[in-house]
């Protein structure tokens, strides 16, 4: 085919719209939720004690900290999906999480603790913790990818990267709803892992499945 | 150089509310760029040039396919060579060569200088014979016989509509075909 009568073709298809990415990723994800959030009912659940816990201020700082997880990778993965975007300052937004963290860390040092250090980094369900953030992803990560896969990230690696940071964020948000576990010295640990775990994931898939 | 990209995303801007032939004119006026780049793509990584052409078809369906990325508050170009860029990467480690993209290979942008001889691309007709067939009809309708979208719905007894779709598709398709192959 010669070039100008791909160039006619193409302007021939020129009314076909395709929505933003922002619309996709977001149609995906509540596409994608309701199989994490199943998963999370039918395995774990919400913590019977969660009324009291509720008042418990490092109970609820670890919604802060997944939730600004998501958001962060929310808004870093959908500038990525733009070929001309350049990271740079975007990816400090990420920090914010682990900033909110930080700060609950230092918090939780001036407040007298019934536990030591060690004991309360350790916690009581490390292992179900990372495995459950870890399962609880994937249905989201496949989600993010698939609306990402509607944008043109020149580095597909990376944006799968933060797709995987999107989906440890919210499936963190689940999980931190069932574990007993409050403090922020665990959250960084296990959380951690479990993130970095899905992130790695993540780059691995969008290296194959972002490229265009 | 100035004038030039401010008349690029003029037109971007009037393709993407709906005006076909600012498009084409669009289009027409980014391909001689491109050709350039790809050349000087291929030249420095050692490949022969005459192969530019199936870059430049391949860049211009990822063009099409993806500029709902492009954000019309934004200047046209660096959108533009990005892509550009990315395609040039992609054809240049499929054939077989690891090899980084100068950032000067766009930035100049000195269109095509008069070429000796450049081979007819030859992807893109490839993977056409590998599409469904009435994607393939369609496509086969709008672009080798410059029929328009009426006149094909009415050759192969469609609605207009279907005959949209199957051309989307049918890009779509073959820009996929020639990711994997």
């Amino acid at each position: 085919m010669e070039t100008d009568q791909l160039i006619r073709t193409l302007a021939a298809d020129n009314t076909q719209r395709t929505r933003p990415v922002g619309f996709m990723l977001a149609l995906a994800l509540v596409a994608a939720a309701p199989v994490s959030i199943l998963m999370f009912f039918m395995t774990l659940g919400i913590r019977p004690d969660v009324m009291i816990a509720m008042r418990n201020p490092f109970f609820d700082l670890k919604f802060a900290v997944t939730l600004a997880l998501a958001i962060a990778a929310i808004v870093v993965s959908l500038h990525l999906s733009r070929p001309e975007a350049l990271l740079r300052g975007w990816a400090l937004l990420l920090l914010v999480p682990a900033g909110i963290l930080a700060i609950g860390i230092g918090g939780e040092m001036m407040v007298p603790q019934r536990l030591p250090m060690m004991a309360r980094l350790v916690g009581h369900n490390s292992r179900v913790c990372m495995l459950a953030i870890t399962l609880f992803s994937l249905p989201l990560l496949a989600g993010a990818l698939v609306g990402l896969r509607h944008g043109a990230p020149v580095r597909p690696a990376v944006t799968g990267a933060i797709a995987g940071l999107l989906s440890a964020g919210l499936a963190a948000t689940l999980y931190a709803s069932h574990c007993t576990d409050d403090s922020p010295l665990f959250v960084a640990t296990w959380y951690g892992i479990a993130t970095a775990l899905v992130a790695a994931i993540g780059a691995l898939a969008g290296s194959r499945v972002l490229r265009f | 150089m100035r004038e030039r990209e401010d008349e690029w995303t003029g037109l971007m801007r009037r393709a993407i509310s709906g005006d076909s032939a600012a498009y084409h004119r669009l289009l027409k006026s980014v391909t001689p760029v491109l050709r350039a780049a790809a050349r000087r793509g291929l030249a420095r990584a050692g490949q022969p040039v005459d192969q530019s052409e199936d870059i430049v078809q391949d860049i211009l369906l990822a063009v099409h396919l993806k500029r709902h990325t492009w954000k019309t508050d934004a200047p046209f170009t660096p959108w533009l060579l990005a892509i550009a860029r990315n395609k040039l990467i992609d054809a240049l480690r499929r054939r077989g060569r690891r090899s980084f993209v100068n950032i000067d290979d766009f930035a100049e942008m000195i269109p095509s200088e008069p070429v000796a001889e450049t081979a007819p691309a030859s992807e893109v007709a490839a993977q056409l014979q590998s599409l469904p067939a009435r994607q393939r009809e369609v496509l086969q309708s709008i672009a080798v016989d410059s029929a328009s979208i009426r006149d094909t719905a009415t050759r192969f007894s469609m609605s207009e509509g279907a005959v949209r779709v199957a051309l989307h598709r049918g890009l779509a398709r073959l820009t996929a075909k020639l990711r994997e192959q």
